[in-house]
């Protein structure tokens, strides 16, 4: 048992990032201040316990932050306050039970610097997350909020704002990579007064959710890049488009602007220099097109969220046909650190053509499922096996998406590929806004386009009959095929489909749509021909062209899968061998699933 | 409809439209605050809505059709949300669907008979590391497996349940 001493205050950070808050983590929270409060009697210094943010390692949460003495401990349950109460808190010792195990050394690490899932990352626009209160802004100042405005505000005149997110070569993070200094400037440049300053919190990629962790946890970084925006081009409105889904983003952004109004950062004569500057929140509407940056505005103006045709830049002619800068989240959160710290430094991390970092949520099937940020040109590998500490049940990888519905799929023999702007095009994928899904040898390839064909197909905002249209007969070929329907010409037909789409689409959603089919057909043909000639699904996947069975020789007579198949398809005596019934099976693989001696296996081949 | 519902809806409506300006940016938010209310838009709040903004019918309708947080149709008391995110698909989240499809005889965007339950599928709720994930009524359900299922909906009442 560790014992360390520390005279000092503590703090206990408890995550209440959405992961760990549908873990329970706001029972802990509120037993941890409980307790606090009734044991200060005897402890000389009572400890803060404070709510944070996400801490990206949902996959091990709830997530409890011990400080000064720097302890981490992980899957906490309200059972186990007592205990921190007792022997952290009071008497100093580690519970070693509570620690991150790192499964690379079998060892337990008492601070996260120690796990490779943190060591490896390098935090600039996840810096405070985890560590405030979102909705104290006294944190968010103790850890040098606010100084780049006044930065800005005092030493620094509109055109060396620009110029410095210009030599810091920062690009746009929801999806496209467009230069952010460029854009600001043309913005400045267009003499139209009254100009816009637009926070895109409209995050629609599924399996990714960076946006809505910085909108929670630091509300405040994405307020202050905005403001210093705002200052640059002389902007007096900002307003902040949130997914509404995203109910606690919402309430943290609102709580933020109204401490950032009292706090006279927000309003008028903003620390006394005669710059004007307020936020109003706008609640999204549920539509993944608004995502697009025209048809976001759009929806701001109080219409449908249909894209319109760019010939003319928002930054000239945007909301309300006036000036408007647009950015996502994670754009703004970079822009306070480059003001602060200097272009620079900025500069000096990341690639060529891509600086800075990129905050990625790593999920599907790997083990450190959860949010991270990395310097551009980290290679995949690194991120998925030393980070995500590769895939659970020592399955084999087998490619990762990336880009979400934009993006494409890339194949383990690319493993090595350098993340960033240019080398994901390369690849025939996206950045896109950041989402990163791993897929092992149980994942489909041919599925995983026609998931996205369908999601596509449901989000078209129907404007454009190329992607109305078009994407649904492309997701009626692609369901054939996954039904064991397929024939040899489709995949041609596939390639046609797609160029007239990409042609013919007026807004990024049609243009990117045919991604996820083009790059799974270019790395993985194999797999589309053994469905369409043979009707197979060499995964086990698509359920139609497969059959679930026992193996005999393998079955132990246990009967778990007979206990737990929601159908009751499966029949048999204990200590005898099990049989499923395929007129009766639904092919859930619960079986599969709960077989402890892997005796359920799967068929290919027409289910009869 | 009671007239007295009518009533209801009208004075809860014109309540609503007193806290925003009569302004069209403002029309995304009002119809969001009537769904939240009613689970649904009632017509008689969007007469209102349409004479207070002064805007056609026809565009509420493409409104309240176009966005997803709305809906024309009232929902059910309990509604499920089976997130469909990519990290939710890849582990499974389709055969948790069909296995509420099975379990309550409707398909995603319908609501029961008895009107107690609504099924939905959604993208992504930024849960990942529970995946796959479902959701009644702001309850989070994660590593959802289709066993679990006929408990999470029975301890919502259940197809068969008689305490309503």
């Amino acid at each position: 048992m560790k014992i360390f001493k520390s005279k000092k205050k503590k703090t206990v950070l408890v995550c209440c990032g959405t992961g760990c808050l549908a873990n329970n983590s706001l029972e802990i929270y509120k037993e941890l201040k409980r307790k606090a409060e009734i044991s200060g009697i005897n402890v000389k210094i009572r400890p803060a316990v404070k709510a944070t943010g996400c801490n990206g390692l949902c996959e091990k949460g709830p997530i409890v932050k011990i400080y000064p003495d720097d302890i981490f401990y992980c899957n906490v349950k309200v059972s186990d306050v007592d205990e921190i109460i007792d022997r952290t808190i009071k008497n100093d010792e580690v519970i070693d039970r509570l620690l991150y195990l790192d499964t690379s050394t079998g060892k337990r690490v008492k601070s996260h610097k120690d796990s490779k899932f943190y060591g490896k990352q390098t935090k600039i626009v996840l810096r405070n997350i985890g560590e405030v209160d979102p909705a104290s802004i006294e944190d968010y100042i103790e850890r040098g909020g606010y100084q780049a405005l006044k930065k800005a505000l005092s030493d620094l005149s509109p055109g060396d704002v620009i110029s410095e997110i210009k030599k810091s070569g920062l690009r746009g993070r929801g999806g496209a990579g467009y230069p952010t200094g460029s854009k600001w400037e043309q913005c400045d440049k267009a003499n139209n007064f009254p100009k816009y300053v637009v926070c895109n919190g409209d995050e629609g990629d599924p399996g990714a959710f960076m946006d809505r962790s910085i909108m929670e946890g630091d509300p405040h970084s994405v307020i202050e890049g905005m403001l210093i925006c705002a200052y640059a081009v002389r902007a007096e409105q900002g307003y902040a488009y949130i997914r509404d889904e995203y109910s606690l983003a919402i309430e943290n952004m609102s709580k933020a602007i109204e401490q950032a109004k009292k706090r006279g950062f927000l309003g008028s004569n903003i620390l006394n220099k005669g710059f004007n500057f307020d936020i109003q929140i706008v609640r999204g509407g549920g539509a993944f097109v608004c995502g697009e940056s025209t048809a976001l505005m759009s929806s701001i103006e109080g219409n449908v969220g249909e894209p319109r045709i760019k010939y003319i830049h928002s930054t000239e002619r945007g909301l309300w046909e006036h000036p408007t800068v647009l950015n996502n989240v994670e754009t703004w959160a970079n822009v306070p650190v480059i003001i602060d710290k200097g272009a620079e430094w900025f500069n000096s991390i990341g690639t060529e053509r891509s600086k800075g970092t990129k905050v990625f949520s790593l999920v599907g099937k790997v083990n450190n499922t959860g949010l991270i940020e990395v310097p551009m040109g980290m290679t995949l590998k690194e991120i998925i096996f030393d980070i995500g500490g590769g895939i659970p049940g020592s399955k084999k990888f087998k490619a990762v998406q990336t880009g979400g519905p934009s993006g494409g799929c890339i194949p383990e023999s690319l493993v090595d590929l350098k993340v960033d702007f240019d080398s994901l095009d390369e690849a025939g994928s996206m950045m896109g806004s950041g989402g990163m899904i791993v897929m092992d040898e149980d994942t489909c390839m041919v599925e995983v386009a026609r998931y996205y064909l369908n999601f596509l197909s449901e989000e078209s905002c129907g404007k454009c009959v190329p992607c109305r249209e078009g994407i649904k007969r492309m997701l009626g070929i692609v369901d054939g095929i996954c039904s064991g329907r397929g024939q040899e010409e489709d995949i041609d037909l596939l390639f046609e489909l797609s160029e007239t789409i990409k042609e013919a689409s007026l807004c990024g959603l049609g243009k990117t749509a045919p991604n996820p089919v083009i790059t799974t057909i270019k790395y993985f043909r194999e797999e589309y021909l053994e469905h369409i000639i043979n009707k197979r699904c060499p995964a086990g996947t698509c359920k139609e062209l497969i059959n679930y069975y026992i193996d005999e020789d393998i079955c132990k007579g246990c009967g778990l899968c007979q206990k737990n198949c929601p159908s009751g398809a499966i029949s048999g005596q204990l200590k005898s061998k099990y049989t499923i019934d395929i007129s009766k099976c639904a092919k859930c693989g619960v079986c599969r699933d709960v077989c402890k001696f892997k005796a359920v296996k799967i068929k290919g081949g027409v289910a009869k | 409809m009671s007239s007295g519902k009518t009533q209801e809806i009208f004075s809860y409506t014109s309540s609503i439209l007193k806290e925003y300006p009569r302004e069209q940016r403002f029309l995304l938010a009002i119809l969001q605050d009537i769904q939240k209310q009613y689970n649904y838009l009632p017509r008689e709040a969007l007469t209102i809505i349409h004479e207070y903004l002064d805007i056609p019918m026809s565009k509420l309708y493409s409104m309240a059709t176009f966005y997803k947080a709305l809906s024309l149709k009232p929902k059910g008391k309990y509604v499920i949300k089976v997130c469909d995110g990519t990290a939710c698909h890849i582990r499974g989240s389709s055969l948790i669907i069909d296995e509420i499809q099975k379990l309550l005889n409707i398909s995603p965007g319908d609501t029961t008979e008895d009107g107690l339950f609504s099924l939905e599928t959604v993208n992504c709720l930024g849960s990942c590391a529970l995946a796959p994930v479902m959701v009644v009524n702001g309850k989070y359900f994660g590593k959802v497996t289709p066993k679990m299922v006929k408990k999470i909906i029975d301890e919502f009442g259940g197809q068969n349940s008689e305490d309503i």
